[in-house]
Parts: structure tokens; C-alpha cells; sequence
């Protein structure tokens, strides 16, 4: 059990301070841990997981605690959510008293140039990773089982969420009812 | 989902009403409401509660922190929440912010994943979860392209973002190692060759 919330505080709180350019951007590096290094659960669990956690309101990555009640209970939730948030937010407050005294210096807007293609790779690699493991069956990245229902999910879901207005919230309410119906799986 | 930096809405109270500086009830009790109620991406939400509805800080202020908070690791709402706390109550405020966020789509969460567990091995059920993990996937795939506009033309950005993704995508590569290496050099390319 110990060594659960050890795993758990370090895979953690190593993600919080990794996640520049927001949350998403380290979905693929707590896949990895969560499914491949540890194996808690299944890719398709994580995916599954993931899904309930967009669909819950508040921040993002509330996954993060699903993670830690599932594997450790109570403590795995404190210890999970603790070291999720915590690391980052020390560094923000941090941050913000650095930030008033260069507040004009020219390093600011290269740091910022810079980071946005590291936050759209990474992104985009979420997404990838989710889709792959979303319209499959194999678990742990082994064999691959094309749903071709849920791949026409995902692309109607790009496509809504690209070309109208419509709520995320929306999109994935019919996205949960066409997969329902069960055609293509 | 928490690019999107503006819903559009109309202010809800006057913007020259003078500002407030909020107790660490209120910061409290404001972020546990947002916590119940912004569903997918809470940015929007937390700019009009912050700037237009309590007044806590200004227009300016709030992009200037928001810019900052963005730049930094940890998701961008959480930072902010915790900023913005910080800035008014200190660590007292910057806990009750976090914890007033946190604690209701906490508990929703384990809910959710208590009704998963329940019912995964209904197929019904398990093809309704299937269809949301499969939107919430394209969804992701929708905030890439959506971020990746301002990337068109610039074809050093568009590389090294084609580097990280095959890195961590597709040779599952560990992020740590990843980051150390390619975002200085990142940032470097940029800086010397631009974007």
C-alpha cells in the first residue's frame, strides 16, 4: 500500500511540474505510467476514465483523483490530488512575484513562441492516444481492434468541435448516445 | 479545454464598479461554485466571475495573470485559482481558492467512476461509455487544431511540434527526458531562426 502512494506521489507530482501548456498536455506521459509502467488498469479503462473526467465539471484532469481512488482509496485520492496540484501551484505564486519584477523582458515572449508548438505536439499526441485506445479493444497497447463506429465518433466529434459553436458537453452526450445504440462495436 | 480565453458575454454588473478585495470566504465559496458549474473548460466562467461579477480584479490584470498562468506548469485554471488567492488572502486564500475548486468535481468524479464500475458490464452501458470516450478523444483532437492556428506558416513551429508528437506518441518516449531536450532547443530555434 506504501508503495502504491509512493508511486502515486512520485508519478504525480513529476506531472505537475511537467505540464506547461495546461493538462492535457500530459495525458500521454500518465497513460504511459498509469497503463504501461504500472498497470493499474487497461488502455480502454483509462480512456473510459479519461471520458468521465471531461464530463464532469470543473478543472481539467480530474482524472487525477479518479486514479488515485482506484488504486489506493481515500489515500491514493489525497495523495494524487496533493501532489498533482500542489508542485505547480507553488511554482505559479512563485512565478507571479518573479513575474512583476521582469515584466518587460524581451525572454518572455520567446518563452512563450516556444512553448506553443511543445503544447500542440503534445496535445495532439493526447488526442492520438486517446483515439487509439477509444476505438480499440486490445488492451495494453497490444491487439488492435478497429470499432468502426467509434472511429466515426471521434471523426464527427473533430469535425462538430472544428466547424460550430456547439458545447464540448454536447458533443460527448452524442457521442454517448451513438455509441449506445451499439452499431459498429 | 481550457484554451478558449473568451465566451463572448455580454459584462453582468458595470466595469466601473470599484474593485473588491474578496476574504478568504468569498474566495471560498466563489471557486466552489465555478467548481459546480463550468463544464467543460472553466476559463469563461472564471473571467466573469473574477472581472465583471465580483470585481475582484480588472480586465488587464486578469489576461496579464492568465498569460502568465498559461506559460507555467499545471493546469491553467488551477494556477489561476491559486493566484488569484494567493494575491488577496495569501496561502490561506490560495488554499480556500484550490480547495473551494477542487472539492465538488472531486466528489462528482468518484461518483461517476463508482456508476462505471457498477454498470461496466452491461453492454448498453459499456457502448454508452465507449461513444463518450470516443467524442472526448475527437474533442482533444479538436483542441490541437484549434491551438495549432496561429502555428500555420511558421514551419520551424510546425516541426518541432511534429517532433514532440512522434516522440511521445508514437516512440512513447518518457515526457522528462523529452522536455529537457527539445524545449530548449525549442525555444532556441525560435529565438535565432523565428517561428
Amino acid at each position: 500500500m506504501t508503495q502504491v502512494l509512493v508511486a502515486l506521489f512520485l508519478i504525480f507530482s513529476q506531472l505537475s511540474l511537467l505540464a506547461f501548456g495546461g493538462g492535457n498536455t500530459i495525458v500521454p506521459e500518465m497513460q504511459r505510467q498509469v497503463v504501461e509502467v504500472e498497470r493499474w488498469m487497461s488502455a480502454q479503462e483509462f480512456t473510459a476514465l479519461f471520458a468521465l473526467a471531461q464530463a464532469a465539471p470543473g478543472p481539467n484532469l480530474m482524472i487525477v483523483p479518479m486514479i488515485g481512488w482506484r488504486v489506493a482509496g481515500f489515500a491514493g485520492l489525497l495523495v494524487s490530488s496533493v501532489s498533482s496540484f500542489l508542485p505547480s501551484s507553488i511554482v505559479s505564486v512563485l512565478a507571479v512575484r518573479a513575474w512583476e519584477r521582469y515584466k518587460d523582458h524581451p525572454w518572455r515572449g520567446a518563452v512563450q513562441a516556444g512553448l506553443l508548438p511543445t503544447t500542440v505536439g503534445l496535445i495532439a499526441a493526447s488526442g492520438a492516444l486517446l483515439a487509439r485506445s477509444s476505438v480499440s479493444t486490445g488492451d495494453f497497447g497490444g491487439d488492435f481492434h478497429l470499432q468502426w463506429g467509434l472511429a466515426l465518433i471521434v471523426l464527427l466529434a473533430i469535425v462538430v468541435a472544428t466547424r460550430t459553436r456547439l458545447h464540448p458537453l454536447w458533443v460527448m452526450v452524442i457521442g454517448a448516445f451513438l455509441g449506445m445504440t451499439g452499431v459498429g462495436q | 479545454m481550457s484554451i478558449v480565453m473568451d465566451d463572448g458575454a455580454a459584462p453582468v454588473a458595470p466595469l466601473h464598479t470599484p474593485l473588491h478585495r474578496p476574504t478568504v470566504r468569498e474566495l471560498f465559496l466563489g471557486f466552489l461554485k465555478l467548481g459546480l458549474v463550468a463544464f467543460g473548460g472553466a476559463l469563461p466562467l472564471v473571467r466573469r466571475m473574477a472581472v465583471e461579477e465580483q470585481r475582484w480584479v480588472d480586465g488587464e490584470e486578469f489576461t496579464d495573470l492568465l498569460g502568465l498562468c498559461q506559460v507555467l506548469p499545471g493546469g491553467n485554471v488551477i494556477n489561476l485559482s491559486v493566484v488569484l488567492g494567493m494575491r488577496f488572502q495569501g496561502v490561506r486564500g490560495a488554499v480556500a481558492a484550490l480547495l473551494g475548486f477542487v472539492a465538488a468535481p472531486t466528489m462528482v468524479v468518484i461518483a461517476l467512476g463508482g456508476i462505471y464500475d457498477h454498470f461496466r458490464d452491461n453492454a448498453q452501458v459499456a457502448h454508452f461509455f465507449a461513444g463518450l470516450a470516443a467524442a472526448a478523444a475527437g474533442l482533444m483532437i479538436s483542441v490541437a487544431l484549434r491551438i495549432a492556428g496561429p502555428m500555420r506558416g511558421r514551419p520551424v513551429s510546425i516541426i518541432v511540434a511534429a517532433l514532440f508528437f512522434a516522440a511521445i506518441a508514437v516512440l512513447r518516449l518518457p515526457l522528462l527526458p523529452t522536455m529537457l531536450v527539445l524545449v530548449p532547443v525549442s525555444v532556441f530555434i525560435v529565438r535565432k531562426v523565428g517561428p
